[in-house]
């Protein structure tokens, strides 16, 4: 288990230089996401326009793994709609769990498969894509804004 | 020095760690196991494995008579009255849901009062929410300074004639921090309340006298102190033993049984209810005798040296915050602390890499972190197996993991 496969040169840098990062106003989505198990916290906020996430940002703290995670989603899911954020969403955890993806779906996000290969540090990868679904879970079915909480430890 | 006296001793650190010595930084979670113990476990199911108690044959009177040593060793490596007042339980943590459950729902009731402190580990805080909660009681916790020594002014203000029960840890799990139980105990004595200790992360450390701390109840365990994982203990004064309702109901604890009814025996065995776990607490004699022979005073000298040598050492790592006391006098060889530029989780991750072992997280101590406003720290704890050269490894270690995460000035990807 080399080091290098976790600590990827991009997610060092998304860890020093998260993107997206802040409060959004009046969200159409805000979800709170925790990991109990190490205390990694992070709020997404996603404003949607016409059925697709026009902006998202996150606010958090927590390891490297968590953080650039979460900075590298809220780019990837940019100008998506909510489908096709889910999918992305699936496709990343299927990923995470070791089954075989293919890099053109992933894109910079394959950059965190080495994590798999530390199986304690897979729901810190996993935390704001959790968050994120959870979010919108709730957002379609209660058909207006809303607040939402996921936890790690629960899938 | 101590550790390079003994380290022989301990067949785990002679391995490597890709290739590197093992660096064991991490006692407070667990301590390391000597050659002396493991040979007593394998000695016990080898030669003597019998229930005790009950058997009228040669290997069952042997382990009811190692079981029995045992118990007089631990209870006099605690300097307690008599070897009846030294309950074995599973844990530290059972210890004190022994006393929650029993003394606890005997004696707090509506509108009484149990006095904790802000830097318990969970386990001598969640029994206490569960029993205030049942039986309507309040809790209240006695704050810690930026030097996360206990404020003893906010402890006078708080103890009460409504205080029941004051229940604190010996040494912080995180801060380190020795906390002065003989002092608070005589005051808390004044009011009518009883005393629990936690010394789980004392007892293995320094020389504890729990007559001379003048406290009621106490709780400990064998694993971190060389001894097995699986087994605990509560001492606690017999004339309380004696008035405290039984703890969980079976075979061992009693005296008569009926069909509607039962008698119980006296303490101990009142509360060791079923088959107790009697290869780890005769292991635990073993462990005794170990520390003894090294005995507790030169221990705690040992650490208390290594965590000066430490404390000056981390001291040199920019951006690095240490917890705790400033002086070695006042605390444990426990340095939790944070890195500016990493995370607990991938400071840990990263020294693994190296061989070195620390501990990354909350601690058990969720309450203590908010109270600092952090979310996690990382920990290494320091044992008599522990040498200058550990400590080093662990400082190469972290300036390695500064270097690693230091941010770079350019943006790479977008």
């Amino acid at each position: 288990m080399a080091l290098d496969d976790l600590y990827r040169e991009v997610i060092l840098d998304h860890y020093s230089h998260p993107r997206n990062k802040g409060e959004l106003p009046d969200p159409d989505i805000k979800v709170e996401g925790a990991n109990p198990l190490c205390g990694d916290e992070l709020s997404i906020f996603v404003k949607l326009d016409g059925g697709r996430v026009a902006e998202v940002r996150f606010v958090g703290r927590g390891c490297s793994i968590s953080q650039a995670s979460a900075s590298m989603m809220t780019e990837q899911i940019k100008g998506k709609t909510l489908d096709e954020a889910r999918a992305l969403a699936g496709r990343f955890k299927a990923m995470m769990r070791g089954e075989a993806v293919s890099e053109d779906e992933l894109g910079e996000l394959m950059a965190l498969q080495g994590v798999r290969k530390f199986p304690v540090r897979v729901k810190c990868a996993t935390l704001s894509w959790v968050a994120l679904e959870q979010g919108m879970t709730e957002f379609e079915t209660a058909k207006h804004k809303v607040s939402a909480r996921a936890s790690s430890e629960r899938p | 020095m101590l550790a390079d006296r003994i380290r022989g001793d301990f067949p785990i650190l002679q391995q490597r760690m890709n290739g590197k010595p093992l660096v064991y930084l991490d006692s407070a979670a667990t301590s390391q196991k000597p050659r002396q113990v493991i040979d007593a476990l394998v000695r016990y199911y080898e030669e003597y494995n019998a229930n005790v108690h009950r058997g009228i044959y040669r290997i069952a009177e042997q382990a009811t008579e190692a079981y029995e040593a045992a118990r007089r060793k631990v209870a006099a490596f605690i300097h307690a009255a008599r070897p009846e007042e030294l309950i074995f339980t599973r844990s530290t943590t059972e210890a004190i849901n022994l006393v929650a459950y029993t003394w606890g729902r005997a004696n707090v009731g509506r509108g009484d009062e149990i006095l904790l402190t802000e830097m318990e580990h969970h386990s001598n805080l969640v029994p206490w929410q569960m029993l205030a909660a049942e039986r309507g009681a309040t809790l209240r916790f006695v704050p810690f300074d930026e030097q996360g020594m206990l404020e003893v002014a906010e402890f006078d203000r708080l103890l009460t004639e409504r205080t029941k029960l004051v229940a604190l840890t010996q040494q912080s799990n995180v801060l380190g921090t020795i906390n002065p139980v003989r002092e608070l105990a005589a005051k808390a004595q004044l009011v009518g309340a009883k005393v629990l200790v936690d010394g789980a992360q004392s007892v293995p450390h320094m020389p504890v006298d729990v007559q001379h701390l003048g406290v009621d109840f106490f709780a400990f365990s064998a694993h971190k102190m060389c001894g097995p994982t699986g087994a605990g203990a509560l001492w606690a004064r017999y004339d309380l033993l004696e008035a405290m309702p039984p703890f969980h109901g079976g075979g061992e604890m009693i005296m008569l049984v009926h069909l509607d009814r039962s008698t119980y025996k006296d303490p101990p065995y009142k509360f060791e209810a079923g088959t107790p776990n009697i290869a780890d607490c005769i292991v635990w004699g073993e462990a005794v005798d170990y520390l003894q022979t090294i005995g507790m005073p030169a221990v705690r000298e040992h650490e208390m040296q290594l965590t000066h040598y430490a404390m000056r050492r981390l001291s040199e790592i920019p951006g690095l915050r240490l917890f705790g006391p400033e002086s070695p006098q006042r605390r444990g060889g426990v340095l939790a602390f944070e890195l500016d530029v990493a995370h607990p989780h991938d400071v840990a991750q990263i020294l693994d890499q190296d061989g070195i072992a620390v501990r990354a997280g909350h601690h058990c101590a969720q309450p203590l972190h908010r109270r600092l406003d952090i979310s996690a720290t990382t920990r290494a704890s320091l044992y008599l197996y522990n040498t200058e050269a550990d400590v080093d490894a662990l400082v190469a270690g972290l300036l390695g993991v500064r270097k690693m995460f230091s941010p770079k000035p350019t943006r790479v990807g977008s």
